[in-house]
């Protein structure tokens, strides 16, 4: 397929899963903030800054807003056209990249998209944000599970396909890290009981926010800074844990250049390979050995590598992809052979 | 019946009615059905049809707007319907205008007989904006040049077909063609039932099958694709939709690299030959090399890869030069040059400012006439005699003096009217039809074509960039 169609495909994915994902972590977030009593706008601060940091767009916010009140930081996240990775903004990106490409996807797919585009800045959606968010937010959702869904049964699975589930699988990995590091900027307890602990509030939120709860419940696991960590960095069979994201990402890579698993062929394969044996045979002590907040930001930047390399194999420099015996043949005329063949006799 | 009461045809022919107010005998059985829907029910229907152009992204942007809100284009669920006698008559007479089109490019593009024989004097190609002398001698694949064709015709009040212009470069428009029928099959389901209405859905498969026709490969299935200028593009959404309803690629400039005078795209599993390159861009873009030097949009050392014969583009290079309003002239003489025939559809009288007893009469008669620029399109650089102001028809006056090669000038055509919904009443608008020509292996031309309607009233503009909307096209068997 065109180099720019896989990234396009790539993007447009990656777009609708963080849309998908804000909407939880704001509406989650929301509703716990209905557990405490009354909060000054000290502790108030002190309770929505971890979430801005751990987005990565505090600097963005601090140009944009004076305060780090519930409004301010719920407007930033969820629909702010100035902030590049607000919800609302990243499903017209999504949106954007869809059009661009829209021959590659089903009409019920593109339609499913549009709706979510127009419903975004429908005045019915302004209306449900202001008297009843956690609809506006469950619509969302909505949208973008169907999105998926429609995606997973329209989609042919070929090269299209293996680059969307990419996108799909390392957005993930990057939220559920994203997610778990709000911990690390909760201010310390000071005596234990204080409401803005990373006490077990904090960690049914997080669990939360990564959907997780449920299937966590259903581990029969109690909730303690270690089992959480353990699960959505560790379980091997929860879709939203790093380990498993990052299983389909070596997947996706692996079937994309046909390179069987286990060997690589370029170094996107070659990261998400080291990446997956260090989650493999890793376990909640290495990470608390690191610190927690080190760790997650070391998992995010090999997530950004393997997102980098990817690009620079398959959009950049596409001449330069080596096809495994293992693949399909392509379908490449005599000159483009000849051509392929004499690049590779001279080096 | 209940929305039609009171419609007034006018002093116009109405596709519709006649004169004396009576139903046209083969638009009855359409009214009937329309008889039983109320008022209600039918602007319910009507919405249903505007969300689903919105739903379907059939849109285009309004500029300057922030929001970036999205409009669709307006359509007007009534249809225009023609008797397959007409039909007939119109495929015939455009079937024998693209084959004479298509001998004038390729002869003008080799050895000129049509100039040599002195049909038409020499000084009127050699001045058209869009002729590429540095094609002459290029042999095309098939020898054809316009593959699609979209010629504009309009119904005067004697009820007589005129051809308006051909669009031989890259004529757009065809997926709303097809989205039009989707759109009122949607909305009004129960209309279509045992009128024996034509379908159009064979349009994207006669397009792929010319492509393959016209492949430079015949050995293998050619690869085609389709060459967007981009997703800003005003046709954009058509450009995805044939592309997709083909089965082919649409690439942007930046996906082909010529190599060698290979034309090839950039995969994922390395570089892929393109045999057939159905262009959205206009020549002036194509190629940096070639034409213009700043374009981005265009792919450098494609002309030395269609020259050498390894790609083929559709349209050709070069036709534009058809569509200027003075060669516009010469096709009938072209029709009876090449083919020995007189032309089946006639044109509308033109008289050319370039010839001195034309120039006299266009000069006298300025606030009758329309006058139109050689190579402008979508209503512009245009006057229209009638409406314009004083300052206006002296501002026309002298550029005709100054730039005479470059006009041309038409009495004003009152165009047929048909019935359309206009806030709340069934009036009468002015209306056009573009069918689209396909010269593959044999000349195709889907039933109908996209009837465009001047939705102001008393507006003989139906381009959509001036208000214009559209309506589905009916050619009954």
């Amino acid at each position: 397929m065109l180099s720019r169609v896989a990234n396009t495909l790539y993007w447009m994915v990656r777009y609708v899963e963080r849309a998908d994902n804000l909407a939880r972590l704001i509406d989650v977030n929301q509703q716990l903030l209905l557990d405490f009593e009354s909060l000054d706008s000290e502790r108030l601060r002190g309770f929505w800054q971890p979430i801005i940091l751990s987005t990565g767009d505090e600097d963005a916010f601090a140009k944009l807003y004076d305060e780090t009140g519930s409004a301010e930081v719920i407007r930033f996240l969820t629909n702010d056209p100035k902030n590049p990775n607000s919800i609302t903004s990243c499903i017209a990106l999504a949106r954007e990249n869809a059009r661009t490409v829209r021959d590659q996807l089903s009409d019920e797919l593109w339609e499913e998209l549009n709706a979510l585009y127009l419903f975004s800045r429908s005045d019915e959606a302004q209306k449900l944000f202001d008297v009843d968010p956690p609809r506006y937010y469950e619509n969302i959702r909505r949208a973008a599970m169907t999105f998926l869904g429609i995606a997973a049964s329209t989609t042919s699975r070929n090269q299209a396909w293996d680059f969307m589930d990419l996108g799909r699988h390392l957005e993930r990995a990057d939220k559920t890290t994203r997610f778990l590091d709000v911990s690390s900027y909760l201010p310390a307890a000071a005596d234990g009981q204080d409401a803005i602990s990373p006490g077990i509030l904090h960690w049914t939120a997080i669990l939360r926010s990564c959907g997780a709860m449920g299937a966590f419940r259903a581990a029969r696991r109690e909730i303690t800074a270690e089992s959480v960590v353990d699960f959505l960095i560790f379980s091997k069979d929860f879709p939203r844990s790093v380990r498993y994201c990052i299983d389909k990402v070596d997947r996706s890579l692996h079937l994309i250049s046909g390179t069987p698993r286990g060997s690589f062929s370029n170094e996107a394969e070659r990261e998400s390979g080291r990446l997956l044996s260090d989650l493999n045979f890793g376990s909640t002590a290495d990470v608390f050995e690191s610190g927690l907040h080190d760790y997650l930001d070391a998992l995010q930047g090999r997530f950004n590598h393997i997102g980098g390399e990817i690009f620079e194999t398959y959009v950049l420099m596409p001449e330069r992809v080596q096809i495994s015996p293992g693949a399909k043949p392509p379908t490449l005329s005599d000159a483009a052979l000849w051509r392929m063949e004499q690049q590779q006799s001279s080096s | 019946m209940e929305m039609f009461k009171g419609y007034d045809p006018g002093k116009f022919y109405d596709e519709m009615f006649c004169e004396d107010g009576s139903v046209r005998s083969h638009c009855a059985p359409l009214l009937q059905k329309f008889g039983v829907i109320d008022q209600k029910d039918f602007l319910t229907r009507k919405a249903n049809s505007e969300l689903y152009f919105l739903r379907q992204g059939i849109t285009f942007n309004v500029y300057h707007d922030d929001r970036g809100t999205e409009r669709i284009f307006p359509f007007d669920p009534i249809p225009r319907v023609m008797p397959a006698s007409e039909w007939e008559h119109l495929e015939a007479g455009l079937t024998q205008r693209i084959v004479a089109l298509n001998l004038f490019l390729h002869d003008i593009y080799h050895d000129q007989q049509i100039l040599k024989d002195e049909v038409i004097p020499r000084f009127y190609i050699e001045q058209a904006k869009h002729y590429r002398p540095e094609f002459r001698g290029v042999d095309v694949a098939a020898d054809t040049y316009i593959h699609i064709c979209g010629s504009d015709l309009i119904r005067g009040g004697d009820g007589v077909y005129y051809v308006l212009e051909d669009n031989g470069r890259c004529p757009s428009g065809a997926s709303y063609l097809l989205e039009n029928r989707n759109a009122l099959k949607r909305a009004f389901p129960g209309i279509f039932e045992s009128l024996g209405v034509r379908p159009v859905d064979s349009y994207p498969r006669d397009l792929l099958n010319m492509l393959h026709h016209i492949a430079p490969r015949q050995d293998k299935d050619p690869v085609c694709v389709l060459l967007t200028p981009g997703c800003y593009n005003s046709a954009y959404f058509e450009h995805c939709y044939l592309a997709r309803e083909m089965g082919i690629d649409i690439v942007e400039g930046k996906d082909l690299v010529v190599v060698d005078k290979f034309v090839y795209m950039r995969t994922t599993r390395g570089l892929l030959r393109v045999d057939v390159i159905y262009r959205r861009i206009d020549d002036d873009f194509i190629d940096p090399v070639v034409f213009r030097k700043d374009s981005v949009l265009g792919v450098p050392g494609l002309m030395n890869a269609y020259k050498a014969g390894n790609v083929s583009l559709a349209n050709a290079v070069g036709t534009g030069v058809a569509d200027d309003k003075v060669i516009y002239y010469f096709v009938p003489r072209m029709i009876q040059y090449y083919l020995g025939q007189e032309p089946i559809l006639p044109n509308v009288p033109t008289y050319l400012a370039s010839e001195e007893a034309d120039m006299k009469y266009i000069l006298k008669n300025l606030p009758e006439l329309v006058v139109k620029a050689a190579n402008e399109s979508g209503g512009y650089g245009m006057l229209m005699g009638p409406t314009a102001s004083k300052d206006e028809i002296e501002s026309f006056r002298e550029r005709i003096i100054a730039d005479p090669r470059n006009y041309v000038a038409q009495p004003v055509i009152s165009l047929s009217t048909a019935p359309t919904w206009c806030d709340g009443a069934m009036e009468g608008r002015h209306i056009d039809l573009r069918p689209y020509i396909i010269y593959g292996k044999d000349v195709k031309i889907v039933p109908g074509g996209l009837t465009r309607v001047a939705l102001t009233k008393n507006s003989l503009i139906v381009n959509s960039s001036q208000g214009g909307g559209s309506k589905d096209t009916w050619v009954l068997r």
